[in-house]
């Protein structure tokens, strides 16, 4: 299983076919108290670095990214009942959405944890 | 609630108290401020409905009114009625502009021998320009960064600030007084921006990190920041300036004509009384209505609101998500006939068309304090 991370916070874990997307647990402690999450519908064509679901705090709305091309295969239904999932366990059970891989190879051009790691640090 | 800006922000006296306790700093208003400590909006917001909260609110303009004449001075420049507001007694108004448009909400407090005003952080240089200019004769003493203001709002406020000061527990809602807390001189107004009952303190800028760690010392006070104070005000119906109200929205329009007494509606006397005559004779165009969106999705400033046919029919101005409501909430200006409640609405969020109501304000009851 590997894990990679975007520039914009998301992490995507993939296993055999299909990739897992969530936000990182640094971008859940930035947005604070997670009250809303839209998952994109099975099915959905996502594009690299376009919207592809929406998570909203108290104060703000953010859009959460798609890291890679590919096509949705399921929303997690479960942070939309209960957004709170995002703060708990944001690497785990609030996740987004699993997806297809278009190109695997773009991959290759994230962040693995220890890049994502140095970059979070110079984020402070 | 952003507030941009080049220059070196200002910070308030609670600053190095701030960043103690964690707090995440936002630059508002030209100040270096708290929008949130470690607890969370959330949380936070949720302990002041529940308990007590400790906001700073330094950046606040504090001003005092000194001279001859100063209440018939002042009523020129706002609707209030300031001639029957007794001494040691508050009461909301605003300034207007000619066309009745609103430039400032502010409090103005009968101190005896001077008025007190307490303005918004962002328009206190032209609020104090406005009146310079408009009180002539009128001594206009801006009290500016030497003196702090707290406020501690919540159920358990007057049970947490009466264990230093017996007397503020029967304190009218809307009056202030002197005091002496722990030795420190204090004013102390039985106001606030929460929809709860509380405390607005007003200390010498030296002191004010004394008296905010003696109420945080207490167990039911937790320090809340801006984050909290907006969600917590939104689900008050409290307006907001510069977003809920502005040069370009009228007392009628923005349902503040309660805050306008029956003479000086006959009277007038103030910029824009003949646009708030008309207006309050004919009706307005638009009013300010509170919006409670029926799914989960907040709408956020500047959303577009649409009504049964698609028509547009106005604009969000406060939204997101109310804690204490456990549901998204809103304000917005809608066409006169679109403001009745339980009218539906439509809010475009993210270019889908959310179904919505007009609702009663406020969204959570009011509980001040009324003895």
């Amino acid at each position: 299983m590997t894990i990679r991370f975007t520039e914009d916070h998301e992490w995507i874990s993939l296993d055999g076919d299909v990739a897992t997307v969530g936000i990182t647990t640094f971008a859940q402690s930035q947005l604070g108290d997670v009250v809303f999450v839209e998952v994109p519908e099975a099915g959905r064509a996502l594009t690299k670095g376009k919207d592809a679901a929406v998570v909203e705090s108290v104060k703000a709305a953010s859009e959460v990214f798609a890291p890679v091309d590919g096509t949705v295969v399921e929303g997690n239904q479960a942070v939309v009942e209960d957004p709170s999932l995002v703060n708990s366990d944001p690497q785990g059970a609030g996740w987004f959405f699993k997806m297809t891989l278009a190109n695997p190879a773009q991959l290759d051009g994230l962040m693995d944890q220890a890049a994502y790691d140095a970059f979070v640090e110079g984020q402070h | 609630m952003s507030s941009e800006t080049d220059s070196p922000l200002l910070v308030t006296p609670l600053n190095a108290l701030h960043r103690e306790l964690g707090a995440k700093m936002v630059p508002f208003a030209g100040y270096d401020m708290p929008v949130q400590y470690p607890l969370g909006v959330l949380k936070e917001h949720l302990h002041t409905r529940e308990q007590a909260g400790l906001f700073d609110v330094s950046h606040m303009g504090q001003v005092i009114l000194h001279g001859d004449g100063v209440v018939d001075a002042l009523e020129k420049l706002v609707p209030g009625e300031l001639k029957a507001l007794k001494e040691g007694r508050i009461r909301y108004s605003f300034f207007t502009n000619d066309q009745g448009g609103i430039l400032d909400d502010l409090m103005i407090a009968n101190r005896g021998d001077h008025l007190f005003l307490v303005v918004n952080a962002a328009c206190k240089v032209p609020d104090i320009a406005h009146l310079t200019a408009g009180l002539p004769g009128i001594e206009v003493e801006y009290l500016g960064d030497d003196r702090g203001l707290l406020a501690l709002q919540g159920p358990v406020a007057a049970t947490v600030l009466a264990r230093f000061l017996p007397e503020v527990a029967t304190m009218p809602f809307m009056s202030m007084v002197n005091a002496s807390l722990k030795g420190i001189p204090v004013t102390i107004a039985r106001s606030g921006y929460t929809g709860e009952d509380g405390y607005e303190i007003g200390i010498d800028a030296d002191r004010t990190e004394d008296v905010a760690r003696l109420l945080l010392a207490e167990p039911e006070v937790a320090a809340i920041g801006l984050g909290a104070r907006d969600s917590l005000r939104l689900e008050a119906g409290l307006c907001l300036y510069g977003h809920d109200i502005d040069t370009t929205t009228t007392p009628v329009e923005a349902g503040l004509t309660w805050a306008i007494s029956k003479r000086r509606r006959e009277e007038g006397g103030y910029p824009g009384d003949a646009v708030v005559r008309r207006q309050l004779a004919e009706g307005a165009a638009r009013y300010r209505v509170g919006i409670q969106p029926e799914g989960r999705a907040p709408a956020r400033e500047h959303t577009e609101i649409q009504d049964a046919n698609g028509q547009t029919v106005g604009e969000v101005t406060s939204g997101g998500f109310g804690p204490s409501a456990n549901a998204p909430v809103a304000m917005g200006y809608v066409t006169a006939g679109n403001a009745a409640a339980g009218t539906p609405l439509s809010l475009i969020v993210r270019g889908k068309a959310l179904p919505a109501k007009v609702a009663t304000l406020p969204f959570v009851p009011q509980r001040y304090y009324r003895g």
